[in-house]
């Protein structure tokens, strides 16, 4: 099955469980919202998919088109084509964003030619889609940076290295509404058939910029509900207190 | 490069082929062995003295313990091989270079670096250079660069006013070691007004094991000239212990500048334990750029005497010790003018059990106007077995000088480590990513092909580091 797959995902942090036997499927081609109130296993969902150590998995599976990717190392997932945007992008003192976005790039594509100069032209041309200055280049990843300009940055490392399947973990937090239009903008260009996007978020209005195929609503660690992109709004008038139905 | 030799990483010297040595000073060191270098040498009296003089002191002094660390008490001097040579002249084509030492240096690709950007070599194995060559177009300037021995036997007019001048036998318990047995090294004389544009390299190997490498290094640059030394120093990797001991003595005279630039990666059996110094006269410029990526333990400090008006030293210096390794770096800066100026930047990585030490001496007397200093020292450690130490000592007295020192501690952290390896870099790569980006701004200021020699050097580091 071409989909990002999470059959029965139980996960623990010291003991606790966050996920109780998640069920949730992102075919190939849909963006799916992921939403619910703050300490529901949101993030650590996102985290698990990387292939995060620190947490433990106890039961259920995790398949990449059909490939199961639990368990294996961080970089194996990415380069399977797997992105995370960070909700909290960590700096990287005196790695600039070109070398950071190249050696990623080159990672995955060892031993074929590598074109600076078209590696560069899509860089600009990103970097203009997204209304970052040329600058950015050649300062440290995250290194400084406002809430928005990471969020670009995260945006821009995905416009990059064009993932089967983006997660976005609340890349909407922080944000003014011209960032927020902004970053909508950059994962709107990215939408395929080819592609698969899982995008985490507290708020209703983000989706008014990606408009999503489903919303699935998290409570407790497991999918509580499922709808159409009017879910989303309902949830924005009545808030998450309201009790829902199991799907 | 040849067939042979493709896809081998010249930067990587854990290799040695067998080699047969018509001279040899046994094991241990005492008058005899002194005698038997200098006979081999076939050196003048004054120089067979002037050694004897060293071993006194040498055998006068004890390990300097109650600062320095504890490890050196492990070096068993009277175990170490003090002199090994093949014999012969030193060649001027590597056709003559003999086989077995030809093709070592040819897999550390030195003939090759030679062709490409290299305005002179020096290839020395154990304790002779085997090879030295200089481009013609310098010769016929009157820049001279040769090993020690020659130097002082060919040019004893130029060289010897200057030999020990720096560094006295005995400035220290390694300096008189080296007085007394010192064998190797370059002697290079650059003359007034002479630019020499490419580099001059030195390349130090250790090929025997329980052997000592007790290099000599002086190099005189003129009224107004300017010269750059490179030397990069391999071993392969013994059980037992090994001992580098080298004094290096620079001297720039009124308004000339001199460069010289280590990469040391000497396998982790090496006890690396050397003087540098350099004299810097008015208005010159002396910079030190030191790398120590390899050694079990470093131990060096290099230094400028800003003996004339408007003199400038700088020590750029980066130092990693993974587990099992000790670097303990650092730099002197001595103000004996006015208006000198002195800038060190110190980066140490620590990796694993691996442990860095900065030691700095920053000395301006009282009455000295217009002096300035800047230190900066940044630590990275990469997992928390690392450990880290600052000795800095500033003796500024009087207040017409500028002193600035700033220290930083930062770690690589798990996290960091995640959000990289997310990107698709394996846990080495983002490693190596971190520690490039840690000593970027100041790798900006090395030749590049230094730098890129550098970069490689960490990248192979990190890979061993995760093992």
């Amino acid at each position: 099955m071409k989909a990002l797959e999470i059959r029965g995902l139980s996960v623990e942090i010291a003991g606790k469980p966050v996920l109780r036997e998640l069920n949730l499927v992102v075919p190939k081609g849909e963006v799916h919202a992921l939403m619910g109130p703050n300490g529901t296993g949101k993030s650590t969902l996102a985290k698990v998919l990387a292939g995060n150590a620190d947490y433990k998995v106890t039961g259920g599976s995790v398949l990449l088109d059909g490939e199961p990717i639990l368990g294996l190392p961080p970089h194996e997932i990415a380069r399977k084509g797997l992105f995370l945007a960070f909700q909290y992008p960590m700096a990287l003192p005196g790695v600039s964003i070109a070398n950071f976005i190249r050696a990623a790039l080159q990672a995955r594509s060892r031993g074929t030619p590598f074109s600076a100069t078209a590696y560069y032209q899509d860089l600009y041309k990103k970097m203009d889609l997204l209304q970052i200055d040329r600058s950015f280049t050649a300062r440290s990843v995250n290194d400084g940076f406002s809430g928005g300009e990471k969020k670009r940055c995260e945006v821009l490392q995905m416009l990059m290295l064009e993932p089967s399947y983006a997660v976005l973990d609340e890349t909407d937090s922080g944000l003014d509404i011209d960032a927020l239009r902004i970053v909508a903008e950059g994962v709107n260009h990215l939408r395929s058939p080819e592609r698969g996007f899982l995008v985490i978020t507290h708020y209703q209005r983000l989706l008014n910029y990606i408009v999503p195929d489903v919303v699935h609503v998290i409570d407790g660690g497991k999918i509580v509900q499922s709808g159409d992109k009017s879910l989303a709004l309902e949830l924005e008038s009545t808030g998450y207190q309201k009790p829902v139905a199991v799907s | 490069m040849n067939k042979e030799l493709q896809g081998i990483d010249p930067s990587v010297g854990n290799f040695h082929y067998d080699t047969a040595y018509a001279l040899d000073a046994g094991v241990g060191l005492d008058e005899k062995t002194v005698q038997y270098i200098s006979a081999a040498k076939e050196e003048a009296p004054w120089l067979l003295n002037f050694r004897q003089k060293a071993l006194k002191v040498f055998q006068s002094k004890s390990l300097p313990l109650h600062w320095a660390p504890a490890e050196i008490a492990n070096i068993d001097f009277a175990k170490l091989r003090y002199y090994l040579a093949k014999g012969g002249p030193v060649s001027r084509s590597w056709d003559d270079v003999p086989e077995d030492v030809k093709r070592t240096f040819e897999r550390l690709g030195v003939p090759e670096k030679e062709r490409k950007y290299l305005a002179g070599v020096e290839a020395q194995f154990d304790s002779e250079s085997a090879y030295s060559r200089i481009q013609e177009n310098l010769t016929k300037q009157g820049v001279i660069f040769v090993g020690s021995t020659e130097g002082l036997k060919h040019f004893p007019d130029i060289f010897r006013p200057y030999f020990g001048r720096v560094i006295p036998t005995d400035d220290n318990l390694f300096s008189a070691l080296n007085s007394a047995v010192f064998s190797g090294g370059s002697f290079i004389y650059v003359p007034p007004g002479v630019k020499v544009k490419q580099p001059l390299q030195a390349y130090f190997r250790i090929n025997a094991e329980n052997s000592g490498q007790f290099e000599r290094t002086l190099i005189i640059a003129d009224e107004g000239s300017e010269v750059t030394y490179i030397e990069g120093c391999t071993a392969p990797r013994f059980d037992t212990t090994n001992l580098h001991s080298a004094v290096v003595e620079l001297i720039a005279k009124k308004g000339a500048k001199i460069q010289y630039i280590t990469v040391q990666n000497w396998s982790t059996n090496v006890y690396n334990l050397v003087t540098k110094r350099a004299v810097a006269e008015e208005a010159a410029e002396v910079r030190w750029i030191d790398c120590n990526i390899g050694s079990k333990l470093t131990m060096k400090y290099p230094g400028v005497v800003l003996k004339g008006r408007k003199a400038r030293g700088e020590v750029l210096s980066i130092a990693l010790a993974n587990t099992g390794q000790h670097q303990d770096t650092g730099a002197k800066m001595i103000h004996v003018a006015e208006e000198t100026t002195s800038n060190i930047v110190a980066k140490s990585i620590s990796i694993g059990k691996g442990r860095s030490s900065y030691r700095g001496l920053v000395h301006i007397p009282s009455g000295l106007k217009g002096c300035k200093n800047n230190t900066q020292c940044d630590a990275l450690l990469i997992n928390t077995e690392s450990r880290t130490d600052t000795y800095p000592a500033i003796r500024v007295t009087g207040d017409l000088a500028s002193v600035q020192h700033e220290a930083s501690v930062s770690k690589v952290s798990e996290d960091q480590i995640f959000y990289m390896q997310q990107r698709g870099l394996t846990e080495a790569e983002a490693m190596s990513l971190s520690v490039n980006g840690f000593v970027n701004e100041l790798v900006r200021a090395f030749p590049m092909e230094y730098s890129i020699e550098l970069k490689r050097l960490i990248d192979i580091e990190m890979t061993g580091a995760i093992g």
